[in-house]
This record gives structure tokens, sequence and C-alpha cells, in this order.
């Protein structure tokens, strides 16, 4: 195992830098010959519009004056005088974002497959941005969703393993060794994505659009008024601050939970940490319930900069928990499947797959709450989100992601036996992962690529990369010490456990 | 004195602990002696197994209801919303069920849950017989404080079987 897992990140690593070393754009060019052109066009609208926002930019950009902006662009954006002319009698910020969902309902309505459209679109979208374009993201885009997808793993289980000790649960005490061995996982994506964050404030790439040069600027050309007035708390060092403070508090909890339970193996017969362990696990949950939500709006919110919603932390930490739960029942079917675990019953993979089944729904739930309010209200400063998304070329991917992350979950392991065989739960585990690396990758490609996507080395490379640095961690983890707790108070309430 | 319908007489066997009371179930029944009813305070969780109760059918009856409920709020937002009285709504299109959907989400959603909730209660108590009103069938009501009672027909060798099994009190009625 330890050869394969050694192995799979080291093709990972290869992959990787095969993918950093591809250059994105050539391909988007030979697709679409005209895609150039238009984008020339693009680059001319976002300046001409910025020129017009430098005079009598207020702070707040009225929804409907930016609504204005969609239709001066959507309703003839072949002619320029009379847009430019549009968007100075409005005095409208016209922000690249925002003029790019325009054309893209435009577009998607009249229901044309025109690449030159989108051609448009992905450079608009950086608009304000510097000279080089959105493909030019890519690979760490593609590195991004990685990191978040198998961040998810070890923080979800991280989360899953304090709630063992904060509500006191018995059933589960025969697995807290495996609980442990995948949340010692948790700081390995995290430097990665701290890696990202500090190469994004080295401006070796835009994934957050808001790091681009000159955003904040007044004077500069790439000037973005709503951008600046969030500067308090989207700047790259108080950026890089919160992410190495998750990366402590997250990575610290794991460890010193593990340290403890170690600790706790040593002790005497009938003593026991577990009050040090509760206080240590409810200390976690606090922080993470804060941690949990500002680190989505950070890492993956923060694409679509202007685009914003209340509910994402949840909505991500959801997607994670189920990643997490997901991952657990597999390993622990495979521990079990080879005899390490002989003190777990059909009973505890019965709850494993449980808890894989309700998150599945209440990510759904989630995911579904913050799409009706924005398709009922449809405010275009909350819609554009959904037009890459809903409308655009992501729809495949976006319906397909939602079936494999609804429909197939709450089908195959709705019955109780099917969450005690070990062919449907290995079933629906693939499709819940696989639906929830999509879920993470259409949040963050289309804000940080445009249409510019793919799968390619850079994916495929950052999950291979991840998976044997996961599966290295995590059987390290588990071949170290013994697979069963010593001296945990709750241990024969497990063994015990029936339903 | 042929008294034919007079039922077989039962054995009622007492039990303190709900511990004792799976590992006796299970002795007895390891012994062959067929259990007709345990009466319990509360819930005991693995005891359908222990007594060989056949598994239950109403999670299939619920996924039923669901799906009746689902086709009820279907056909119920279809007609009221899109077919009889098309109705805008914030400017959302009511052109056809579809186009409309999201918006019935929350009552096909409710709708379904209410089905399956409700219609499992009624089945449950129809197939147990505890309508409102219906008399109570416990033998001792000290069950429905803090004893178990095992309820079997008496037959040769049971007292010993019983006795060994942990029960702190045994009639033969």
């Amino acid at each position: 195992m330890k050869l394969l897992a050694g192995s799979l990140t080291l093709v990972g690593l290869v992959f990787l830098l095969i993918g950093f070393n591809t250059d994105y754009s050539s391909h988007a060019a030979e697709g679409h010959a005209e895609a150039t052109s238009v984008a020339a066009h693009a680059d001319d609208h976002a300046e001409v519009a910025h020129a017009g926002e430098a005079a009598p930019a207020t702070e707040e950009a009225p929804a409907n004056a930016v609504a204005h902006s969609e239709e001066a662009v959507a309703v003839d954006m072949a002619d320029e005088a009379t847009h430019t002319e549009s968007a100075h009698a409005e005095g409208v910020h016209a922000e690249g974002d925002h003029v790019v969902e325009g054309v893209a309902t435009d577009h998607a309505a009249e229901g044309s497959e025109a690449h030159p459209a989108e051609g448009h679109d992905e450079h608009a979208a950086e608009g304000h941005g510097a000279s080089h374009d959105l493909s030019a993201n890519r690979p760490w885009a593609a590195f991004l969703v990685n990191s978040i997808f198998f961040l998810g793993i070890g923080i979800g289980t991280l989360f899953f393993l304090a709630i063992q000790y904060a509500a006191q649960v018995g059933w589960s005490a025969g697995l807290i060794r495996v609980f442990e061995a995948v949340s010692m996982f948790v700081g390995i994506p995290l430097l990665g994505i701290l890696f990202l964050a500090v190469t994004g404030g080295m401006h070796m790439h835009h994934l957050w659009h808001w790091m681009a040069e000159g955003i904040m600027d007044p004077a500069s050309a790439n000037y973005d008024p709503i951008i600046a007035g969030k500067e308090g708390y989207l700047n790259v060092p108080f950026f890089t601050i919160r992410t190495l403070a998750y990366l402590v508090i997250w990575a610290g909890a794991a460890y010193l939970l593990r340290r403890n339970s170690l600790r706790e193996d040593v002790l005497p017969a009938g003593q026991n940490l577990f009050f040090t362990q509760r206080k240590l696990a409810a200390t976690f949950i606090v922080l993470y319930a804060v941690t949990s939500s500002t680190s989505a709006w950070d890492w993956v919110m923060s694409i679509d900069t202007h685009w914003f919603s209340t509910l994402f932390g949840w909505y991500t930490f959801a997607g994670m928990f189920v990643t997490a739960m997901t991952v657990l029942n597999l390993l622990v079917m495979y521990l079990r499947i080879n005899n390490h675990l002989p003190w777990i019953n059909a009973n505890h993979q019965h709850d494993l797959g449980k808890f894989m089944f309700a998150f599945s729904v209440f990510w759904t739930y989630l995911w579904f709450s913050q799409y009706m309010l924005i398709w009922y209200s449809n405010i275009p400063e909350e819609v554009t989100y959904y037009l890459p998304r809903f409308k655009g070329e992501y729809k495949p991917l976006f319906v397909a992601m939602v079936a494999m992350n609804f429909i197939f979950p709450i089908l195959v392991l709705m019955s109780r036996d099917a969450k005690r065989i070990f062919g449907f739960i290995g079933l629906a585990a693939f499709f819940v992962l696989a639906g929830h690396w999509l879920d993470h990758y259409i949040m963050i490609m289309p804000g940080a690529v445009g249409y510019d996507y793919g799968f390619g080395f850079a994916e495929l490379g950052g999950i291979l990369f991840y998976a044997g640095l996961f599966l290295w961690v995590t059987l390290s983890q588990l071949a170290k010490v013994p697979l069963k707790l010593k001296n945990h108070p709750m241990l024969t309430e497990s063994e015990h456990f029936h339903q | 004195m042929a008294h034919t319908t007079e039922p077989t007489p039962v054995v009622r066997a007492l039990y303190h602990d709900d511990d004792v009371l799976i590992s006796a179930v299970k002795e007895i029944r390891a012994a062959g002696y067929k259990i007709t009813e345990v009466y319990t305070p509360f819930p005991v969780h693995g005891l359908d197994k222990a007594m060989g109760l056949k598994e239950t059918r109403i999670a299939m009856a619920a996924f039923m209801y669901g799906l009746l409920g689902l086709t009820v709020a279907v056909t119920l937002t279809w007609y009221m919303m899109i077919s009889d009285w098309p109705q805008n709504i914030g400017g959302k299109p009511n052109y056809n069920w579809g186009m409309n959907m999201p918006a019935f989400v929350p009552i096909l959603f409710e709708l379904t849950v209410f089905f399956a909730a409700h219609l499992m209660v009624w089945t449950y108590l129809v197939i147990n017989g505890l309508y409102p009103g219906a008399d109570a069938q416990n033998p001792d009501p000290r069950t429905t404080d803090d004893y178990f009672m095992v309820e079997l027909p008496a037959a040769d060798g049971l007292m010993d079987v019983l006795k060994k099994s942990g029960a702190v009190e045994i009639a033969e009625a």
C-alpha cells in the first residue's frame, strides 16, 4: 500500500508539472479562431466602461444601474459607440463581470453555440484584469479544486471526530483511531492552499480576481470600486494570515486530539483523558463554526469577487462533510474486509452510511436553498453566479453534479440493507465522491478560468498527488499504533452496539 | 367439562433489566420454546432480532407513501398554478410546469414528507390494533414502568429455563 501511495504521489507530481507547463491559451485559440478578435473588443469595452466610471464613482453600485449596463451591452455589443454612450449616460460602473453575464444571458437565450461570445466572456471576466488571459489560471485553479476537495476529507473527519467527543458518542468509540488517522491529513491540503495564496499574492496567477494588479487603486485602469470596497477584508496580507490561522487551528486540533488519545493509551487501566479531549473538541467546534464559513468565503467565494451568498460557508461545509463521510465509509469497509477491525460490525457501517445518506440530502437542501432564493429574486448581482453554471457551457456538468450528489445517494442508500452491503456502499461512494469533486470544480472554474475549462494533466495530477499523500498519511498513521483505544470509557458500549 | 375453546395456559416471566431480558430471550429460544410476546416499558434495541421477528415492511410502505405524496404535489401544483388558473407571481415563468418547478420544490418536499409520515403512522397503528380508545392489552401494569415481561405458552421444563435465565418473577395464567 505504501508503494502504491508513494507512486501515486510521484505520478501525480509529474502530471502536475506537465499540467503547469502546458499552455492552455493555445488550445483555446485553435478552438475558436474568432475568439481573439472579439476578445479585443472586450478589452475595449472594459476600458471604455472604466473611463466612464472614473468620473462619477460612487461607493454603491445600485442594482438597477448594473442591470442597465447589462442591457446596454446585450442590446448591441457590436455597436461600440452606442455602448460607450449609454455607459456614460447611466454613469454606471459597468464592471467586467456584469457585462459578461449580460452578454452570456443574451447568448444563451438565443440557444446558439457561438463560441466567439464565450471568448468574449472569459476575457471580459478578467475585465479590468491585467494583460494575461484567464486560461493561465487553469492549472492553479485545478490545484485549488483538488486542494479543497481533499481538504474536505480531512476537515470533515476532524469535525466528525470532535463531535464524537463533544457529544459523548458511544457507538463510534471503536472507530476513533480511524477518524484520527484521516484527520491527521488535514494539514497537507491546507499547505497546498497556503502555497496558492502566497503565489497569488506574488501575482504568479490571478485565481482570486481581487488580487489582480491595480484593482483597488482608483488611479489604475483596472480599478473596480466594488472590489475596492472589500479591501478591508480581501487583501493579500490578511488573506494569507487567515489561511495560516486555519492551518494552525485545524491541523493543531487534529494533532492535539491525536496526541491525547495516544497518551490515554499508556495510562493505567480505568483512567482516561476523555474530558480533556471533550474540552478540546468543544473548543475546536466553536472555532470551526466561524472558520468553516470564513474559509469558504476566502478560498472559494472570493473567486467570484462581486458575488456573495450568506449560506455559502455551510454549503461548502456540507459538501466537505459528505466527502469525509464517504471516504470514512470506504476506509472502514476496507479495514473490515481485511479483518483489521474485528470489533466493528455491520451496525457501525450502517451508521456511517446513514451519515453519508443524510448529509447528501443536507447538501442538496443547502444547494437548493441557495439556488432557489437567487432564482426567485432574480437580481442581476446575484444571478451572475448561476448564469455560466446554469445557462452557459457548464450546464451539463452542473446538472450531472446535482444528480450524482442527490439522486444517486438517495436511491442507492435509502434502504436499510444497502447501507450494510459493501457493493452498494462502494457504488454510492463512487458517485458521491465524483459528484462532490465536480461540485467544487463548478464552484471554482467559471470564476477562475471562464470557459477555458477541461480535464487534463493538471486536474488528474492533482487528484493523484493528493490521493497518494492521503493514502500515505492515513495508512501510516493507522499502522503506527493499535487500531483499538485502550482506555476510552465508551469502548464497551461501542463493542455491543446494535440496532 | 369439555372446554376445548379455552386458551392454552400461558407463562409470564418478569425481568428487571433490558440486557438480562435480551439474553433471556435468546436462551429461551435456544432451548426450543416459542415466545408469544414481550412487553417492555421502552423500545429495547436488538429485541426484534433476538425474538426472531420478521423484518418490518414499513420502510417499503413509507417509500410508496412518499411517492404518492410527490405525485399528489405535482398534480396539485400543475393543476392549480399552470393548468386551471395560471398566475404570474414575481414574473416567474408559468408557461409549463417544468419552467416554474423550482418554486414548487418546497411544496413537493413538504407533501412527500407529510404523506410518508402520516400514512406511516396510521399504517403502524392499524396493523398493531392501536387505534384510539382500544383496550389496553397489558397483562401487568408494571411493564409500563420498570419491568420487562416475556409471555409464552406453558410447556414442560419451561420453568427451569426461565429461572435460569434470570427471571425475577414467574406467573402461570
